[in-house]
């Protein structure tokens, strides 16, 4: 079976938050030494049926500047609702966060408050949509490669949503 | 003339998507005054082929291939990471020659990584000599990563639960020889670029990032070392054997683009001090988990003909070599859940049924291994600072997510602060020591 977090030192230790304490969340730990953002994600898990349906990932680490050593990891997950942006940007805290949420808001549609206006990382203005949500299929056609139906026109089924495979 | 002050305009200039000096796709949208940049917006984007999407689609053996064409200057690493981030989901241990020789494969990689780095951003700056002394170099390291892997670039090398095959015959004495001409070769070109004055007058103090900002940028890996910072995966959380192996940390002092020239090339060489400590250490047996699970092929048709086909899956099927079904009445049938995870080696595959079944049940669509249910997140250190794989997994056939942390999307991000108030002949340099490889920030 799977390691529990704290065994894997990568990983470090598992926290939680909601998203309107998630800030308050991150200046803390950063008050307490946690001074680098290593990474930032989101994981989508409407195909699980989970609600609310993104959760948002920060990891952070403790930086010993002198000797190069990590003493200890913290990751922070928060639960983020679809639809109005409930989490408060930590750019002021990390500026690397910038990039970050302009790729969570372009892959997952994850918006931000209290940051300048946001723009997509990796895609491009004219896409449609959130590729890494579990709704988007994988083949989808955008409008600007067309057809402006996002079907594509040889192959009907190609464009539909693999549907979730049942185990025993 | 007119003695009143000029009031200085500023003007747009687009460097790149596509430009020669530019390492790949990208495009800088400078403010410049005269010669002086005042303001860069970085735009990135332009290689991204949906890597994680497409990850979510294939099953777990079957994303090694696309980690490949991440960072594609050094695939081994990514194929490892991805690998190990299955593996610790799986809870599955890689045999002791395994874990070496994945460590091996790590280091090639990296050595042709930084000789990449050093050698283009050499000849951006006029040195093509170093360019063709580097790159040859790689080539001979390419040929040895060709004979190990059977590809140049496209590795797909580690397997979950192992690698692909065995060090081939006669690997040791090959890469003690290519480990000559690579020490050579960095040799002539450190005596050609560290003291040369066309050289230093571009580099030195030139892109100069400090440690703070360094940190709240999240850089890692060689350019953070050049700040004086000692941190790298491999000493900060040993994985694989690096806890068994001796080897140094090199550190800069100033973060300018001539530090992280020297750091890279000190690396260079503990990456081959630690290969030829690997050889030593090495011990024989196997290097992939053995395939745990046999049962005899007759047992399949048996069961196929009561409907029974939903324990099938968990045994590999075993033939008798004389293809005569000899052993029906001796022999019982295997009943332990346990089942391997990891592919047969490809002698096997196309060399018996045994291996070809096996190979068949891992690989056909929501057969292959299932990774119990969880999340888990695997740093090791890649060319650029830390890679990490962070991977959901819903206990199916399929990762449910997998997240790539690519190092230099971090140092790109921080590229306009390296920049500001530098001259555009700055660039070069500055950009050169990025390494940037857009298949792993765009991944």
């Amino acid at each position: 079976m799977s390691e529990p977090a704290a065994a894997n030192p990568c990983q470090g230790e598992r926290r939680e938050a909601v998203p309107s304490a998630a800030f308050d969340a991150l200046r803390e730990l950063k008050e307490r030494g946690y001074n680098v953002l290593i990474d930032m994600t989101a994981v989508d898990y409407l195909a699980q049926g989970r609600e609310p349906r993104f959760e948002v990932v920060y990891r952070l680490m403790k930086l010993d500047l002198s000797s190069g050593e990590d003493r200890g990891r913290v990751e922070l997950h928060v639960k983020v609702p679809e639809g109005a942006p409930v989490l408060r940007s930590c750019l002021s805290l990390w500026p690397i966060a910038d990039w970050l949420e302009r790729e969570v808001w372009d892959m997952f549609g994850i918006g931000f408050v209290d940051r300048p206006k946001i723009k997509r990382l990796l895609m491009y203005e004219e896409f449609k949509g959130h590729p890494l949500r579990k709704d988007y299929p994988i083949a989808k056609r955008q409008p600007l490669i067309g057809p402006a139906s996002g079907e594509r026109p040889d192959n009907p089924s190609f464009n539909t949503v693999r549907p979730a495979v049942k185990y025993e | 003339m007119n003695n009143a002050p000029r009031a200085h305009k500023t003007f747009m200039l687009n460097m790149g998507p596509q430009h020669p000096a530019m390492h790949g796709i990208v495009r800088l949208v400078l403010e410049a005054e005269g010669e002086l940049i005042r303001d860069v917006d970085v735009e990135i984007g332009y290689l991204h082929r949906a890597f994680e999407k497409h990850a979510e689609a294939e099953t777990w053996n079957n994303v090694v291939p696309w980690t490949d064409r991440l960072n594609y200057v050094s695939p081994l690493i990514n194929n490892v990471g991805y690998a190990m981030a299955a593996e610790k989901l799986a809870g599955i241990e890689v045999p002791e020659r395994g874990q070496y020789i994945r460590t091996i494969a790590c280091e090639l990689s990296r050595v042709t990584d930084h000789l990449t780095c050093v050698g283009a951003s050499a000849m951006e700056l006029g040195a093509f000599t170093v360019f063709l002394y580097l790159i040859k170099a790689r080539e001979f390291l390419y040929q040895l990563i060709d004979n190990l892997t059977g590809a140049r670039i496209t590795t797909n090398y580690a397997r979950v639960g192992g690698v692909k095959a065995d060090l081939p015959q006669g690997f040791e004495e090959k890469c003690r020889d290519v480990f000559k001409k690579v020490r050579e070769a960095v040799r002539d070109s450190d005596k050609l670029l560290t003291k040369n004055r066309i050289f230093m007058d571009r580099v030195d103090k030139t892109g100069v990032i400090s440690k703070a900002d360094a940190l709240a940028y999240g850089i890692t890996g060689p350019f953070l070392r050049s700040t004086g910072v000692p941190y790298d995966v491999r000493r900060a959380h040993p994985y694989l054997v690096y806890d068994r192996l001796d080897f140094d940390i090199p550190v800069g002092r100033t973060g300018d683009n001539f530090d992280r020239y020297l750091v890279r090339l000190a690396e260079i060489e503990q990456s081959l001090r630690i290969m030829e400590q690997c050889f030593k250490q090495m011990p024989p047996g196997k290097h992939s988990l053995e395939v745990a699970e046999m049962k005899n092929a007759f047992e399949f048709e048996d069961a196929g003909k009561f409907g029974n086909t939903a324990l099938l899956k968990k045994y590999a099927a075993k033939v008798d070599q004389t293809l005569e079904g000899g052993g029906r009445l001796e022999r019982g049938g295997i009943d332990s859940p346990s089942r391997s995870a990891v592919l047969p080696a490809k002698e096997e595959t196309y060399g018996n049924i045994e291996g070809l079944m096996n190979h068949f049940e891992l690989i056909m669509w929501s057969w292959g291994i299932r990774v119990p249910a969880g999340e888990a997140y695997v740093a090791v250190e890649g060319g650029n600072g830390e890679l990490g794989f962070h991977i959901v997994s819903d206990g199916s056939d399929r990762p449910y997510r997998v997240r790539c942390r690519p190092p230099c999307l971090y140092i790109m991000a921080a590229l306009p602060i390296l920049l500001k108030d530098s001259y555009i002949a700055d660039i070069i340099p500055t950009f050169g020591s990025v390494n940037m490889i857009g298949g792993e920030l765009d991944r």
